[in-house]
């Protein structure tokens, strides 16, 4: 997730990590991670803070003033859950795609390249 | 390739859905699309999300996802055709490229188990022995230590500032992305290609040595083994 601010939108933050935050904590899919006060500011939460506790690391480029957090670590493992993760991105007309919009069926979703 | 896959498991209540790892987005991957013509969603993921969120190291890399939106089986190689490229006599005066080939055909690739395994899940859902419960789809979910998850943020930081034109400024990243995490091979070969191919020419599938990088495919291919360039199914 990229930042160009350590204050961000909580929906802004589940969109880009699949992390929501919630009364009990930062939770994906069944898993739950307790947060501090501390993490939510005026206008929003403090991403850092959110970082620190689901184990994200935080890159910063200072020339260009923008800021990367890595995915979580907490579980250790690439899947947090098995619930699959949503995935939305244009197909090559520009139209929006939702894998989420599949449900119902199975699905083989398959990654390749150009290069 | 996939189409074929998509027109044979379609009646049967599967979907086949393609994601291109590509940063030139639809100028990149767009030909490739057109030429197979796909039934099947075929989307661009310019900024490499998918590869973050599913565990995507090299392609092709693919998820298994039931009638429930869970994974069964988590990111893995997946070979519905066995390469040409695997059946070149490979002779001396082919050079570099006959020593590409030579390291390609050592990688570990069964088309015929993993078609057969997919088949066997369609059919048989959950009761398939190839579906994984949900506990064991985490488990061998590919491991993520901290430096594996710095690296991607590396990598998204490299894109992010090749993307907004600042080329020379996102090699830094891209090298330390390559550094922590070096059995990515999406993170290398999508930086190359920035660097091996002509301006207008998405696709390079030599990827040889150059001084930005100071290595190439070939080079990393021996490095790293090439039994580790996929993992086997099973």
């Amino acid at each position: 997730m990229l930042l160009t601010s350590t204050t961000t939108d909580p929906a802004a933050f589940e969109d880009a990590t699949g992390w929501a935050l919630k009364p009990e904590g930062a939770c994906r899919a069944e898993l739950c991670v307790p947060l501090p006060d501390e993490v939510r500011v005026d206008g929003g939460v403090d991403a850092i803070v959110l970082a620190d506790r689901l184990g994200m690391p935080v890159l910063r480029d200072d020339t260009h003033g923008v800021t990367a957090l890595g995915p979580s670590t907490v579980v250790g493992r690439a899947l947090e859950s098995a619930v699959a993760p949503e995935l939305e991105l244009p197909d090559a007309d520009g139209n929006p795609f939702r894998l989420s919009s599949l449900h119902g069926r199975k699905v083989l979703l398959v990654a390749w390249a150009s290069w | 390739m996939w189409q074929a896959l998509r027109t044979e498991l379609a009646p049967k209540g599967v979907e086949v859905v393609t994601v291109a790892l590509d940063t030139g987005g639809a100028d990149a991957a767009g030909p490739f699309i057109a030429a197979a013509a796909p039934d099947h969603p075929s989307l661009i993921d310019e900024a490499h999300v998918s590869a973050e969120r599913f565990g995507f190291v090299n392609v092709p890399n693919a998820v298994w996802i039931d009638e429930d939106g869970m994974i069964v089986r988590p990111s893995h190689p997946a070979h519905v055709k066995v390469s040409k490229l695997r059946e070149i006599e490979v002779t001396p005066d082919m050079g570099y490229l006959g020593e590409m080939l030579t390291e390609l055909q050592k990688f570990q690739v069964d088309a015929a188990t993993y078609l057969e395994a997919m088949r066997d899940w369609v059919e048989h859902g959950a009761d398939s022995r190839w579906a994984l419960s949900p506990e064991q789809v985490v488990e061998a979910s590919r491991p993520r230590p901290r430096e594996h998850a710095e690296a991607a943020a590396a990598f998204e930081l490299g894109q992010h500032l090749h993307r907004a034109g600042h080329r020379d400024d996102a090699v830094a990243w891209f090298k330390r992305a390559h550094e922590l995490h070096p059995e990515n091979w999406t993170y290398k070969r999508q930086a190359w290609t920035f660097v091996t191919t002509p301006e207008g020419q998405p696709s390079d599938l030599i990827q040889a040595d150059n001084d930005v990088y100071g290595t190439s495919w070939l080079d990393e291919v021996r490095r790293l083994g090439p039994e580790t360039y996929y993992e086997p199914f099973g």
